[in-house]
């Protein structure tokens, strides 16, 4: 436990943003910005198949091609060594494959050109002969055990046990709390359905794009767009068999990321491309790339089963999940199951997942991932029970809801949480006590848990002589983290925001920090700013001790002033201080390095209205609130934004967003044309009400926000249509076909 | 003594027991001592002398990213749980 921070000043205030001007006139630098001398295009050849043994690949045309400087496949990667114990044959095919393609889109080859037109006729001289086998695209079918096989050396990994048989079952999990079989017996009504949802892109508006030159000395410098400089640099050093103090990861600014950003795609493409071309190269996705090769959410198919009594009380939950991990393992099945049922005081319950590969894209991280889903499903059950047993849905929540030191099924225990205070806030919001009127209008409850994360942080501080602080952090700034870092260091400091500056360093110039997801970095790097904050100000004590020649005990900082108490003549603000620095013994670095092991979790509450068109099925959102537990809002229009945006993101899961596959596991609408998101036009102005219960652990009390609001949205959307026109629609998107074939109009 | 809630699908070793207790200063150590008690119960949670890659810890139901190394007290209740990750 940590003592909060009172009485702050720049806490909580709402400053502009620092990235906000250069963004807005379009001065930012992204990573497709990058203009080297001599730098060349990078293009991959991306298999037509979703399976297919390849038996040949032939560059030498293309090769020869005037122009192009450089052709690579799996071959141009070190050599295998060892017996591949920990998977790396499978890493070095996902980069590049070498033997048999899993998807459509999966990299095979790649060309370094002058021009993206000779690159783009380099990959079509490029001939590849494949042995074509047949696909799964269905992950039902995928589990049966006459499936075509992705990996024929892959087991079962269970806790029962590994399996002996070659599967596209890559792990199964079972977990049970208390007897469901008594639990279920309890109930007096219980509610057992199943859902569907479709494969879900970030559909950030920026693309993957990656600049890779390599100096004389064997140095290799990558601009790219990531969430983390430091995976990327793991995952080139790893491919490559490089040094880690060979490369330099520089981060760009991020037009979007929401998870997809975590997996490196380009990176060690543009590096191989790079080296051998002997200049630099550049690689970006194009849209329907970024569709059919990078990440996704998982694909799934979920069955859900609650028990209550009359007087509303849970007595027991059962959930199985099945998710697609796509080409390799790796769903995130267990943060599915880890937050389905979290929010709620279950006495008995029991969690199964598979985590299943298909010949689709390799899903990956995105915005609490699995868990949008999971939410999905549980609380359209609880909605049903709740209106089943006559209870207002909030008022059936809050009967339920978990408290400090509730034990969920899967056995964790909840600590300092808002989850009461998340619920009372939504029940009193001026959205839920405004009756809802008119023909085919409904209204709909979601709520959620997310857990969080902590992990590791750097940060450098640096006094200059005129007062101000420049500081380098090692997370990459994709939702304004700048400031709302920047402002936990002024705060401690004792500084206005406008006398500290914070830039992303590069994996050089600062020391490891993980990666810009898991709602983490607001929360963890800020602990980070906070320790170099105070590692800064022991040292300036010390210099102040020097100066007035007296004990460092005896030096005191308060609100930005240095002052030995009873002793008016020792006296210097902050900047007087900083500007006797140079002469007493030059600058004060400060250090913030942390592995923040406690973290603090988030609920939110949504509330959705709608207005069903019975004879189109057209959903209009007429209103929508979302209420969320963000412990103290550092920058509370940044977390408001959070909020909105999570809840957008939800709202196109809910009813717009999904891959769509041929049988051949082709994809049928990498566009966004033909893949459809929320725009301005769909979603209302979404109200945000900041719950405030501090996490003890953040010296101000901080929660992670960003990824809490994409979950309920989906499940309060569809309780929504279900009271507007009673059709309870089980498989996302919730289109107007969908609506119209549950109501047995189509 | 640490106290060790036995995955459901691993009770086949501790012939039925939802609980076991063992002693040891970290997570690696009560494994450990349950592999002497229960033969095969490491190698169903561990690949290569690691936590297995699909598994995470709690230790008295707070997540913990340390695997192996992470420190138990006396009292405390281990549990093993699919992995969570974050976006």
């Amino acid at each position: 436990m940590v003592e909060i921070k009172q009485n702050l000043i720049v806490v909580g205030s709402r400053p502009a943003r620092v990235d906000a001007v250069d963004k807005v006139i379009g001065r930012a630098s992204y990573a497709t910005d990058v203009r080297l001398p001599g730098m060349l295009v990078g293009r991959v050849l991306r298999s037509p198949y979703a399976h297919a043994r390849i038996l040949s690949i032939d560059t030498g045309r293309a090769e020869k091609l005037p122009g192009v400087y450089g052709v690579v496949t799996a071959a141009d990667l070190p050599p295998l060594e060892g017996d591949d114990a920990v998977g790396e044959k499978a890493f070095r095919d996902r980069e590049l494959a070498s033997d048999k393609v899993l998807y459509v889109g999966h990299p095979i080859a790649a060309v370094a050109a002058r021009t993206p037109e000779i690159a783009q006729e380099a990959l079509d001289l490029i001939r590849v002969e494949y042995d074509v086998l047949t696909p799964v695209v269905d992950v039902l079918a995928a589990m049966k055990a006459d499936a075509p096989i992705l990996h024929h050396d892959m087991r079962t990994r269970s806790l029962a046990g590994t399996g002996e048989k070659p599967t596209n079952v890559a792990a199964h999990f079972e977990q049970v709390k208390g007897d469901p079989g008594q639990g279920f017996a309890e109930a007096d009504v219980i509610v057992d359905r199943e859902f569907r949802n479709p494969m879900v892109h970030q559909c950030y508006l920026e693309p993957h794009s990656s600049t890779a030159v390599w100096s004389d000395n064997g140095g290799l410098t990558l601009y790219v767009t990531t969430q983390g400089t430091f995976s990327v640099r793991s995952h080139v050093v790893r491919l490559l068999r490089l040094s880690m103090s060979q490369v330099k990861v520089v981060p760009m600014e991020v037009g979007g990321a929401f998870g997809g950003k975590n997996s490196s795609y380009v990176d060690g493409v543009a590096a191989m491309l790079a080296r051998k071309a002997r200049r630099p190269v550049k690689v970006t996705m194009s849209r329907p790339e970024t569709f059919m090769a990078t990440g996704p959410n998982s694909g799934s198919v979920l069955r859900v089963k609650m028990g209550a009594t009359r007087d509303g009380h849970l007595t027991a939950a059962e959930a199985t999940l099945i998710y697609e991990a796509g080409a390799y393992p790796g769903s995130p099945v267990g943060s599915g199951s880890h937050v389905m049922f979290a929010p709620y005081q279950i006495p008995n319950g029991r969690l199964e997942g598979y985590d299943v590969v298909v010949n689709k894209p390799v899903v990956s991280s995105y915005r609490a991932p699995g868990a949008t889903q999971a939410c999905f499903v549980a609380e359209q059950v609880i909605n049903e029970l709740a209106g089943t047993l006559g209870f207002d849905p909030i008022e059936f929540r809050l009967l339920n809801s978990v408290k400090e030191g509730s034990e969920t099924v899967d056995g964790t225990v909840h600590r300092h949480i808002g989850a009461i205070e998340v619920l009372q806030a939504a029940k009193a919001s001026p959205h839920y006590t405004t009756p809802l009127e008119g023909p085919n209008r409904g209204r709909g409850v979601g709520h959620a848990f997310w857990g969080n994360w902590g992990a590791c942080s750097s940060v450098t501080m640096t006094v200059n002589s005129d007062g101000t602080v420049s500081m380098v952090m090692g997370s990459v700034d994709i939702t304004g983290t700048r400031t709302s870092i920047a402002m936990q260091a002024a705060e401690t400091l004792g500084l206005p925001l406008d006398r500290v500056k914070c830039t992303m360093g590069d994996t050089d110039s600062i020391g490891y920090s993980d990666t810009s997801g898991g709602s983490r970095t607001t929360v963890a790097t800020g602990h980070a700013a906070v320790k170099a904050a105070h590692d800064v100000i022991d040292k300036m004590r010390e210099r102040a001790a020097q100066i007035w020649e007296v004990d460092v005990q005896a030096v005191v900082f308060d609100a930005g002033i240095f002052h030995v108490p009873d002793d008016l003549d020792k006296t210097l603000s902050f900047q007087a201080l900083a500007e006797l620095l140079p002469r007493t013994g030059n600058v004060v670095i400060g250090v913030g390095n942390v592995d923040v092991a406690d973290w603090g979790s988030c609920f939110g509450t949504h509330i959705a209205d709608v207005e069903v068109d019975p004879e189109t099925g057209k959903v209009t959102l007429l209103r929508y609130t979302v209420v969320q537990d963000v412990g103290k809002a550092i920058h509370p229009m940044q977390v408001e934004g959070q909020l909105q945006g999570g809840a957008t993101q939800g709202i196109g899961w809910a009813l717009y967003e999904g891959y769509e596959f041929d049988a051949a596991g082709q994809m049928l609408n990498p566009t966004l044309l033909d893949y459809k998101i929320p725009t301005a036009l769909d979603v209302p102005d979404i109200e945000t009400i900041l719950v405030e219960v501090p996490y003890p652990h953040h010296p101000f009390g901080a929660r992670g926000v960003g990824e809490n609001p994409i979950m309920p949205p989906p499940a309060a959307i569809a309780e929504a249509i279900y009271q507007a026109v009673g059709a309870r629609v089980c498989d996302l998107p919730i289109t107007p076909a969908r609506i119209l074939e549950t109501l047995g109009i189509i | 003594m640490a106290t060790v809630v036995v995955p459901h699908l691993m009770r086949d070793l501790t012939g039925g027991l939802a609980r076991v207790e063992a002693p040891g200063h970290t997570v690696r150590a009560v494994i450990d001592a349950l592999e002497e008690r229960y033969p095969g119960f490491r190698s169903r949670l561990c690949e290569d002398d690691a936590l297995s890659a699909v598994l995470t810890i709690a230790v008295d139901g707070k997540v913990s990213r340390l695997g192996l190394m992470q420190p138990v007290g006396q009292s405390s209740e281990i549990r093993f749980l699919p992995v969570i990750e974050g976006g």
